[in-house]
């Protein structure tokens, strides 16, 4: 315990410099306003950067670079309210209360939430990597190729289990969603599949793109055809922040959805994906009147947005840790630190102290920055929605084009989201919910990558999915809850739901 | 992103050009000069990786000699050849040059079928720039104290032994199906995306072996989470002292290494080539760039290896290396 505490006054005095804590401030601000940007990520900024790095200390470099990321995280979840975009797979969930809230107009409340839930959620990671971060390594090498098989289909339940409408057109839509996954080069044998002989769809379909044509296009598209539903949003803006009867309401989700995402962030295996569906999932469960998640229930915002501001944060442990990146932005980071001369690996703890407690601390820290620089921004945003629709949508076309034109430099990508687009479109009009088809698409790729790896490793024998404990529990856990989805009593609510909607 | 970066780079360095242009009026001589402008160096593969360090520090100091940035563009896809492609159909006039790869140069026209270039005549070769040698790595309580007995349990092992590599087209997929072809061995293959989730089944001991670049597993090596049984380069490095080369170790025909070397697109004028080519030798030369490429475990090969002329030799030498190899291995999957 002293130890910790010795640790972290080491960290906090590296993270309290001028320099490094100018540079959090940087990386932060960076990181809100290329998160709210729709299709700009964290991945194409932080490959941008890189080379501005360079000429700085390692510490502060990867305190920047750190500080991008979970600011993005952030700012994700701000176009996932307010234009129905998800900038990230980790804010899919959040257009679907976030977004309502902000036609009821309560985007400033739905705002407030999620920037307070990302703060406590990312207080409290922070703790947990500090204190356990290195025995909860371990976990991570107990999930072999079935368990995150195993994982994965869990995944697929709480899509079914989230899912507003008809039972059978979110099943149907999970399976567009992964076969639209399997779209590309296989990994096994280098064999084109389902790519028509088109060259850029030999690495398969961008999740950028496949998200912004889904939601935001098909959004736009809704709105453009629907002159009432647009007016709402503009109309009564509301409240600013959330009062306290609303904190008292979100409470429990953030602290759940803390712990969900904690968890999920610390595996490898892009498990991270994963925490704010299972926290929606869970607080729809537990409520008492689910009917209201969909409809802009704050716990339908606070427990998931909480949840991927947690696992933003625990998924740092796998990479300082063991020295292997859980994603794409981690291994991102892993060539930040080798081209700034830091092996990443198990030595970085005990080698580099002073860059492994100095980023923990610089977390903690960028965590407080981004409440000071959101909630005054909250404001901002929502006057956003005061600008009448025929001048916004046109800036928010424009803001897809260039962004998904950025992470790739393909013209075909931008061609791509308009195709989405009225596919969503057609979507919405036919009463399917795009949420589970981009959840399949997200999950089904790493699905059929688990299971093929975890057959090959059995040999065939599908048995090994039993044999294993964890791997058993998770599907226990998975059969439960399905049949808990179809039970005839809450079937019958959710056709209600489905029948207002 | 990198490439609007690159674009917005090249636009303010054309304005400043204009500028000192018409302000200095330099001589006429200087004036016609390469380079005039930055040049870009297409990277094939993501930023962060391997061969984007390698690139980023041997750019760094070319950009000096030339006096001109050059501006790294990542251009990532289909095993590399996506932004060779794009980086071959340029103009031949050294504002565009490449970054290739023991992949996008050797293994590729084994891999991808209609590959739009050849590594052999698409491209005026400058010269290389880095190895990075392979390594045999296996799960830590993998039994056999040596090579030798590592490889003999390989073999007898067959199809129960479990080997990973990154994907179809990767380094450690090449260099695994060459690794099985000379020892003659048959273990299962395991695929990952990346070699990320690899090394974290290794470490787990959910596979038994792989082999891989050096940058990627020297961590774990050394920090005794996976043991290595041999470094396949002819002298040992100084990253993994303690790493018996192949030839040492027993293994006589497994050299192998991830070279990158820098090419530009076919028909270059020769005063353009020689600007380059002095200015990768030059970086190549420079204590504190070799030392950053050697810190990472990679090799500077000697002045005679990496010439233009060395360069097109080897790309012809890997060619027709890895197609037989390759062909096999892949072919044996359908």
């Amino acid at each position: 315990m002293s130890d910790l505490v010795s640790n972290l006054g080491l960290g906090f005095s590296i993270a309290l410099s001028l320099q490094n804590l100018a540079l959090c401030f940087l990386g932060c601000l960076v990181g809100t306003l290329i998160g709210v940007l729709p299709g700009v990520g964290p991945i194409a900024t932080i490959a941008m950067l890189l080379p501005i790095t360079f000429g700085l200390d390692p510490v502060g470099a990867l305190i920047m670079l750190a500080g991008i990321y979970y600011g993005a995280q952030y700012g994700g979840s701000t176009t996932a309210i307010l234009v129905n975009i998800p900038g990230e797979a980790t804010s899919v969930i959040t257009t679907l209360d976030g977004h309502q809230m902000a036609r009821q107009g309560r985007a400033g409340i739905a705002l407030g939430i999620a920037a307070i839930g990302s703060f406590c959620a990312g207080t409290v990671a922070t703790m947990l990597i500090a204190a356990i971060g290195a025995p909860l390594t371990r976990l991570a090498l107990v999930f072999g190729p079935a368990e995150y098989f195993a994982l994965m289909v869990m995944g697929l339940v709480f899509a079914v289990v989230l899912a507003r409408g008809s039972i059978l057109k979110a099943v149907a839509m999970i399976l567009v969603g992964i076969l639209l996954a399997t779209v590309g080069t296989d990994l096994e044998t280098g064999q084109e599949r389902l790519t028509f002989g088109l060259a850029f769809l030999t690495d398969g379909i961008d999740f950028s793109v496949l998200a912004m044509g889904l939601f935001g296009i098909a959004e736009i598209l809704r709105n453009l055809d629907h002159t009432e539903t647009r007016d709402v949003v503009r109309q009564h803006i509301g409240r600013l922040l959330p009062g306290r009867a609303e904190l008292r309401q979100a409470a429990g989700p953030i602290l759940r959805g803390t712990a969900i995402g904690s968890t999920l962030g610390i595996l490898p295996g892009n498990g991270a994906v994963l925490g704010p569906f299972a926290a929606y999932t869970v607080e729809k469960r537990i409520a008492r009147d689910p009917s209201r998640f969909g409809r802009g229930a704050i716990e339908g915002v606070a427990g998931p947005e909480s949840a991927n501001n947690a696992g933003a944060q625990t998924s740092f442990i796998p990479l300082l840790t063991l020295g292997i990146p859980p994603n794409a932005v981690m291994a991102l980071m892993v060539g930040a630190m080798t081209i700034h001369g830091i092996v990443p690996g198990p030595g970085v703890m005990t080698k580099n102290p002073n860059l492994f407690w100095g980023m923990i601390a610089s977390m903690w820290l960028g965590n407080l920055m981004l409440l000071i620089i959101n909630l005054p921004l909250v404001g901002v945003w929502v006057r956003l929605l005061k600008v009448p629709y025929r001048l916004m949508f046109p800036a928010i076309l424009m803001f897809c084009a260039i962004g998904i034109y950025s992470i790739n430099a393909l013209p075909t990508d931008v061609m791509l989201i308009a195709l989405f687009g009225l596919i969503g479109y057609a979507l919405i009009k036919f009463g399917f919910e795009p949420a589970p088809l981009l959840l399949g698409f997200v999950l089904g790729k790493l699905m059929e990558e688990y299971l093929r790896r975890a057959l090959t490793l059995s040999r065939g024998d599908a048995m090994v999915f039993l044999e294993r404990p964890i791997c058993a529990g998770l599907f226990a856990i998975s059969i439960i809850m399905l049949v808990a989805a179809l039970t005839p009593s809450l079937r019958r609510s959710r056709d209600d739901v489905f029948s207002e909607a | 992103m990198t490439r609007t970066l690159t674009r917005r780079l090249a636009g303010l360095a054309l304005i400043a050009g204009a500028a000192a242009g018409l302000g200095l009026a330099a001589p006429g001589a200087l004036a016609d000069a390469y380079p005039q402008r930055p040049i870009t160096m297409v990277v094939p593969f993501a930023a962060g990786g391997p061969t984007d360090v390698v690139a980023r520090i041997v750019a760094d100091h070319m950009s000096r000699t030339l006096g001109q940035q050059v501006v790294i563009e990542n251009v990532t896809g289909a095993g590399g050849t996506t932004g060779i492609t794009r980086a071959a159909q340029a103009a031949p006039d050294g504002y565009t040059i490449m970054m290739g790869h023991m992949g996008t140069h050797g293994a590729a026209p084994a891999l991808f079928k209609g590959l739009k270039y050849d590594p052999a005549t698409s491209f005026d070769p400058i010269g290389m720039a880095a190895g990075t040698p392979i390594v045999i790595v296996a799960k830590k309580d993998f039994a056999a104290p040596d090579l030798k007995a590592f490889l003999a349990a390989v073999k007898s092992g067959g199809a129960s032994v479990n080997q990973a590599h990154a994907g179809v087209g990767s380094v450690s997929h090449s260099t695994g199906v060459l690794f099985d072809s000379i020892i003659g061995a048959k273990p299962t293959l395991v695929v990952y995306r990346g070699t990320g989730p690899a090394l974290n089944d290794l470490m787990a001991g959910q596979v038994d072996f792989m082999t891989d670049q050096i940058v990627n597993v020297a961590p774990q090596i050394n920090g005794g989470t996976i043991k290595a049984y041999a470094i396949a380069t002819p002298e040992r490095s100084p990253a993994l002292p303690n790493v018996p080369t192949t030839k040492e170790a027993g293994l006589d025909n497994y050299e192998v290494s991830a070279w990158n070397a820098v090419f530009a697109p076919k028909g270059l004028p020769k005063d353009v080539s020689a600007a380059l080519v002095n200015a990768l030798g030059k970086a190549l030369e420079d204590e504190s760039t070799r030392k950053r490429i050697l810190d990472l475990g990679g090799t500077v090969p000697p002045t005679a290896e990496r010439g233009p002329a060395a360069l097109q030799k080897l790309v012809e030498s890997e060619v027709a290396r890895w197609t037989p190899v390759l062909r096999a291995a892949v072919d044996g999957n359908n």
